[in-house]
């Protein structure tokens, strides 16, 4: 369905900007005469001229030899790679409000159509001396500004995006599991048989208010307020057999300007996520708050600061907690 | 004594080449045992790859476990070809002569199977060739991979220059064998004559590899240190990571090249060639690397358990009282400290038995703190493992890990069994050039005159 002009004399910045506006526009301006050609995918120049309307309301005219069908990627593996442009993203979790229960954790498994034995981002227990208060821990990948995990890797799989992602291609990945032995906080999961696709089931009704009351104190968690993607934009994030995968900071909802899993799946608002550039996070309740004055109100630290990785997850304190303490018996097991 | 010192040259030429194609005590049987083994270990390895990594003992906490440790393990027996070669070559040490192809034969074989250890570990073996499509110089894998290559190149011309004069000894003098091998004699010895200018090359050249092969043995361990030493874990991330392997597999080669020893002094009968002085100074040897291995071990634990680092102390904990206590002392105590107290007695040092009881111990203890080195680390990572999947925070080897680890050791057995098959197991050129320098008794020809002790003739027209 989708096309892309294809002419040998349109310079790159035509042509870039016409692939992105025409994947809408063009589609409404060809006539039936055209989209014959486009789903033939003959390429025979039979001299028919085709207009076609771009975004920006300019309309084109062209001969329907040039038009090419556009597989159906949105982000190649060139823009995966390289990140979305001017964006630096973000998270930060406020450990006041964690209470610890794992929604988080089952919506990033929803997004990501990972079975419950994985755990891209995990709950666990802290205590950091007997004297001090027990708290939740909510830990995803820190996507470092200097990532050990990528210094190690021999073939280039993982990798530090422009917009801050640590991400993995799974199609370069040899499973050497470097990285895994590298990264300091444990944030790496590799795909030790064939990982399991699980399609969740769309929560019905009755699910949500059994979901209610198990969460947060009905502080309002709702499953289906987390959109679910069918493929994930970035293509080469899927787990994959003998492959290393964790947490991608959910591009694909970036792309469109979306939150991640986690953030809209954490009734308790505990956890943000925004861009560094814009000086913006923003929570489940839709609260976008100021990342600068947020992490100086707050006292906000990272993770093992000392360790130099420069993570891109901030906490803040559990200072004045909204929950009840966990009881540390994650500790045993 | 001219006359003497040519009956003798002659002695030991026949002597050396009849280890060709001679059949030693039970070889048939070994043979096939050890084939045996590697062929299951390739069919685990088979369903390894079908089934994926799974089928091993490993998961998300310790993501590397004995395959690694075996690869650390064969890196290390691979020193000793260095060793004796090189630094036993600089320091003109005069009984070294009948080691010299032995402890290459060992490097070859061992740095041989150092190289597949990391593929057999890997998820996606068939993308081996990204190292070279998609290769990251930053990397310390590609480090080690091209140190391994280097290492390996190097061994095999250090094994192979030495061999050039023997092989037109053999081309020769040899009688009675295939026409193949006697067209490989002919090819290998490439036009060998035996002329000062033959010589003069053949001299300058292992001068210059011998000089190169120490700093690639050398950084072919420090390397495999730096795989985990280079990462932010406790118990792995000390400097002293290096200088530890370099030692560890100096200890653990010397006491592989006594065990190698012994096999073959007994297995061919070469008693009079390798005699007790080799045992005793190669038991020196040993004792020398093992005392300073109990000094790298008391600095490597002794000096984080005093600091006492949180995370240190709750690894340490675990090491030495914990899960891995029976493990930890038993290579402190069987595999450093026993060893060194038999070696420190002259009298038993003097007793091949003795020393190869040793050298049994030593080599022990060494494989288990290959283990001790890689997983008790993985299990103690910075954050705590909480909420872990069962089965997921412990780690044994399975079966198929055994298997495959096993078919490692078989096939590096094999391999130096072949070699020998094919090769004379002593230098002959360089044991007669011994004699004419420095006398018989000096390079280790001991109880010439014992007639009991001379080999059988076969293969041979002297």
């Amino acid at each position: 369905m989708n096309t892309e002009i294809k002419n040998e004399d349109a310079n790159n910045a035509r042509r870039n900007f016409l692939r992105k506006s025409l994947i809408t526009g063009s589609v409404l301006a060809v006539g039936a005469i055209g989209l014959e050609k486009v789903f033939s995918g003959e390429k025979a120049d039979d001299g028919k001229k085709v207009k076609v309307l771009t975004a920006d309301g300019k309309v084109l005219e062209t001969s329907t030899s040039n038009l090419k069908e556009l597989k159906h990627t949105p982000v190649t593996d060139a823009e995966s790679r390289k990140g979305i442009p001017g964006k630096k993203f973000v998270m930060v979790i406020d450990l006041a409000k964690c209470d610890g229960c794992g929604h988080c954790t089952v919506e990033c498994n929803k997004m990501h159509h990972i079975p419950k034995s994985k755990e891209w981002i995990k709950v666990i227990e802290m205590q950091d001396s007997p004297k001090e208060a027990p708290y939740w821990f909510v830990k995803p990948c820190f996507h470092c500004d200097n990532p050990p995990c990528t210094k190690v890797c021999p073939v280039d799989a993982t990798f530090k995006r422009e917009d801050g992602i640590v991400a993995i291609d799974n199609d370069r990945c040899i499973g050497c599991r470097f990285c895994m032995a590298a990264c300091p906080y444990s944030a790496r999961i590799f795909n030790w048989s064939e990982p399991l696709y699980v399609e969740y089931p769309k929560k019905s009704a009755k699910d949500t208010t059994v979901k209610e009351t198990s969460c947060c104190g009905g502080s309002g968690c709702d499953a289906d307020s987390v959109e679910s993607t069918t493929a994930p934009a970035e293509r080469f994030f899927e787990s994959k057999k003998g492959c290393v995968e964790k947490c991608d900071f959910c591009p694909h909802m970036a792309r469109e300007n979306k939150l991640p899993a986690c953030v809209t799946g954490c009734g308790m608002d505990a956890i943000y996520f925004g861009d560094e550039n814009e000086d913006a996070v923003t929570n489940k309740s839709g609260q976008t708050v100021s990342l600068s004055q947020l992490l100086e109100d707050r006292a906000a630290y990272r993770y093992l600061e000392e360790l130099g990785t420069k993570p891109r997850v901030y906490y803040l304190p559990p200072y004045n907690r909204q929950y009840a303490k966990p009881d540390m018996k994650g500790e045993k097991s | 004594m001219e006359d003497k010192n040519h009956q003798v040259a002659n002695q030991v030429e026949a002597e050396l080449l009849s280890t060709i194609g001679q059949k030693y005590k039970n070889e048939k049987i070994w043979i096939g045992v050890l084939t045996l083994i590697s062929l299951f270990g390739v069919g685990a390895w088979i369903y390894q790859l079908k089934q994926g990594l799974g089928v091993t003992g490993m998961r998300d906490y310790v993501s590397w476990g004995l395959y690694i440790a075996l690869l650390f393990f064969f890196v290390g027996i691979s020193l000793v070809g260095a060793l004796i070669s090189s630094v036993l070559r600089f320091t003109g040490t005069k009984w070294r002569y009948p080691l010299i192809r032995i402890a290459e034969a060992v490097t070859l074989s061992a740095i041989l199977f150092a190289g597949v250890m990391p593929v057999l570990d890997m998820g996606h073996p068939e993308r081996l060739y990204f190292l070279v499509t998609h290769g990251r110089i930053q990397s310390p894998i590609l480090w080690d991979v091209l140190a391994i290559a280097t290492y390996f190149t190097g061994s095999l011309i250090f094994f192979y220059l030495p061999l050039v004069p023997d092989l037109a000894l053999m081309r020769d003098k040899l009688t009675g064998i295939s026409k193949f091998r006697v067209w490989l004699n002919k090819f290998m010895a490439i036009n060998w004559t035996g002329t000062p200018r033959q010589h003069k090359l053949l001299k300058r050249g292992m001068a210059i590899i011998s000089i190169v092969v120490l700093p690639c043995a050398i950084s072919v361990h420090t390397i495999s240190a730096w795989l985990i030493a280079l990462t932010m874990r406790t118990g792995w991330s000390t400097s002293l990571m290096g200088p530890y392997f370099v030692f560890g597999a100096l200890m653990a080669g010397a006491a592989m090249i006594i065990l190698v020893m012994a096999n073959i002094r007994y297995g061919y009968h070469l008693q009079h060639y390798i005699g007790h002085k080799h045992f005793n100074y190669l038991g020196m040897l040993l004792l020398g690397l093992t005392a300073f291995y109990l000094y790298l071990n008391i600095n490597k634990y002794g000096v984080p358990a005093f600091v006492g680092e949180k995370a240190e102390v709750e690894y340490l904990q675990d090491l030495m009282f914990g899960h891995f206590a029976f493990a930890f002392w038993f290579v402190i105590i069987a595999g450093l400290i026993i060893p060194i107290i038999i070696l420190s007695i002259g009298k038993l040092r003097n007793q091949i038995r003795w020393v190869v009881i040793a050298a049994i111990l030593v080599m022990g203890g060494a494989i288990i703190n290959r283990y001790l080195i890689v997983i008790p680390n993985m299990l103690h990572p910075l954050v705590p493992i909480q909420h872990a999947i069962p089965g997921y925070a412990t780690y044994s080897p399975t079966w198929v890990e055994w298997a495959i680890g096993a078919a490692g050791f078989s096939g590096l057995t094999l391999l130096i069994i072949l070699l020998f098959k094919a090769f004379p197991v002593i230098t002959i050129w360089e044991t007669m050039e011994g004699v004419e320098h420095d006398g018989q008794e000096v390079i280790g020809l001991e109880y010439m005159d014992n007639p009991k002790l001379a080999p059988r003739y076969e293969n041979y027209e002297g």
